[in-house]
């Protein structure tokens, strides 16, 4: 091949692969620019604050609002200590063997589980096995089993930006290991941890599968008082946007509701994950340097 | 309390906390044993009852018939691997090509912009994909296509290839990008070019990494629910081609377990199908685990 020609292969290809590019960072500016260009008109304070009224086709999106919320709460509640405390082991006691791989290996496939037989074993365990019926809990709880796998790598990948002469340090100076951990590790660790429990929140605000036979209801539109609601059903967003765009009678006329759902839901999860991405920016940066 | 007890109780305390600590850690191990069993426990006696032939090779799927009720899942079958296979074919060139941008030409202060911007389209939930698929690429394919509505697999393709993209481009990433200087430096040095150096070096070096990334993507396809439900138009027949409406069998569990009562067939061969799904999502799973697992010893030599 002559040197000309092979220059022009050479443009060719690396044009074809910025174009690659481009066609990924459109996709999404599409996404988001669909929904928030058209989200945004139906965003007001009686939208964000009001139940559905008239067969869902006025008023808000209140009451899944506050289900998306609890859910999310309950989730997190469950998922980040166990996360924490599974990375924990895994980053600070145990020794590399067959326990760890087998461990390990079940977090990996358990990230790889489809989302709909976490919400049939949720609800063949917590719904119907434990009683808790059709819930705020059930629903939470399904969802901080689908969470965990991410908890614990985001844990782990926090506990290992430690450096080692933290733990060495504490050590020396006759620390047990607990308390070489807890004084030494943990507080700098933290932050990091954070955004595990941040993604962990913006997947359980995201997920639908799951929930579909573990508790959302269709149209609830009082909300029970704290402690109560935790065991009666709700209503979600992600769920209420799938109703709005395929169960209701009156699709057409529901519409811009259905994209104001849509416009809430993309903004809470864009704005969690974006705050966890960059708290792991800084977080990363911080012992780089240091 | 003496010296002597007060070091013992420290010690028994660390133990404990160590224990602890274990057990979390084990815990993983118990949920994926559970949902495996769970699932098992719950769809045999379906099979038992209607035979695994019926089950796995016959195309009507039909439980809610007055006449007869029929549970083959062939058609669910071909539905979900036609959706997958065909969001592969569309995510495959565009995700390698993505991977290979951001690791081998882009400047950093581009890459530290796409990256980012990868891992938030990676958390756009399903339910707003399948929302779009719906309003946009349905009438797209109905006007391209001339066909009557566009809740169609290839619909479905489109969305699963756009959900796959993240985990295909993040993976291929570190593949390519752990690959060693050395491989990439000699080949310049012997006069080739930068694309040459990547298209016959890097990348071939990188392949069976790659390979993984595609497993994996192929995994969220073949268990993603909500945009199948919403975009394929759910018919549980045998589809002709890409511009049938089509029923996976995720769409199925999230159609009809609703309706069924708690113990029926009709109940459990649900749990059969997710049984299923759990199967094949773990065996792409630990293909893709494998291989990453001796693609990085490799490199470490």
């Amino acid at each position: 091949m002559t040197r000309a020609r092979r220059k022009v292969q050479e443009w060719i290809g690396f044009a074809s692969l910025y174009f690659a590019v481009l066609i990924v960072v459109s996709i999404l500016g599409f996404i988001l620019y669909d929904i928030i260009a058209r989200g945004y008109k139906v965003i007001s304070w009686e939208f964000l604050t009001q139940a559905p009224r008239r067969g869902m086709t006025e008023g808000g999106i209140w009451p899944a609002i506050v289900g998306t919320f609890w859910v999310s709460v309950v989730t997190v509640f469950f998922s980040v200590p166990i996360g924490m405390f599974s990375a924990i082991y895994l980053v600070e006691y145990a020794e590399q063997g067959r326990l760890v791989r087998f461990i390990r290996l079940a977090i990996r496939n358990l990230s790889g589980v489809p989302s709909i037989v976490y919400g049939l074993f949720g609800f063949a365990l917590f719904t119907l096995t434990l009683n808790l019926g059709l819930s705020v809990l059930s629903s939470g709880l399904t969802l901080a089993l689908l969470t965990l796998p991410c908890t614990i790598t985001a844990s782990e990948e926090a506990l290992k930006t430690v450096p080692m002469s933290y733990r060495e340090g504490a050590l020396a100076l006759g620390a047990t290991k607990w308390q070489a951990i807890r004084t030494n590790v943990l507080p700098y660790a933290l932050p990091g941890m954070l955004t595990g429990t941040i993604l962990s929140l913006a997947r359980a605000a995201g997920e639908t599968a799951p929930l579909l036979f573990t508790g959302v209801a269709f149209f609830l539109p009082s909300i029970p008082k704290f402690p109560h609601l935790l065991f009666e059903q709700y209503m979600a967003l992600p769920y209420h946007l799938f109703i709005m765009s395929t169960q209701h009678h009156e699709i057409v006329k529901v519409r811009p509701l259905a994209y104001g759902t849509a416009f809430v839901l993309i903004l809470l999860v864009v704005l969690m994950n974006g705050t966890a991405i960059w708290i792991r920016y800084r977080f990363r940066r911080k012992y780089k340097r240091g | 309390m003496g010296l002597k007890s007060r070091v013992r109780w420290r010690q028994v305390k660390e133990k404990c906390i160590a224990q602890f600590f274990q057990w979390n850690g084990i815990l993983a191990i118990v949920v994926l044993f559970g949902i495996f069993s769970l699932l098992l426990l719950e769809g045999i006696p379906a099979v038992k009852a209607l035979g695994l032939k019926e089950f796995l090779f016959s195309d009507h799927w039909d439980p809610t018939s007055p006449e007869r009720e029929s549970y083959g899942i062939l058609a669910l079958l071909v539905s979900t691997f036609m959706v997958s296979f065909g969001a592969l074919v569309i995510t495959i060139p565009i995700g390698i090509a993505t991977a290979a941008y951001l690791a081998e030409v882009a400047p950093p202060r581009i890459r530290e912009l796409v990256k980012p911007m990868i891992e938030i389209l990676a958390g756009i939930p399903s339910v707003v994909v399948g929302f779009l698929g719906i309003l946009v690429v349905g009438p797209v394919i109905t006007r391209l296509f001339h066909v009557s509505h566009g809740l169609t697999a290839l619909n479905g393709a489109v969305l699963l290839a756009v959900m796959a993209l993240p985990t295909i481009i993040s993976i291929s990433e570190d593949a390519i990008v752990s690959v060693p200087h050395e491989f990439k430096q000699a080949s310049l040095a012997l006069g080739a070019t930068r694309w040459q150096t990547l298209t016959q070096v890097t990348l071939p070096a990188a392949a069976s990494g790659i390979f993984a990334s595609v497993m994996l993507g192929m995994g969220r396809a073949i268990g993603e629910t909500m945009t199948v439900l919403m975009a394929c138009g759910n018919a549980p027949s045998m589809p002709r081609g890409y511009l049938d409406s089509i029923q996976t069998m995720t769409a199925t569990i999230a159609i009809e377990l609703g309706e069924t009562v708690q113990g029926d067939i009709h109940y459990r061969s649900l749990f059969v199908i997710g049984f299923l799904l759990f199967v094949m999502t773990f065996v792409v799973n630990l293909i893709s685990d494998l291989v990453l697992e001796k693609y990085r010893r490799m490199w470490q030599r």
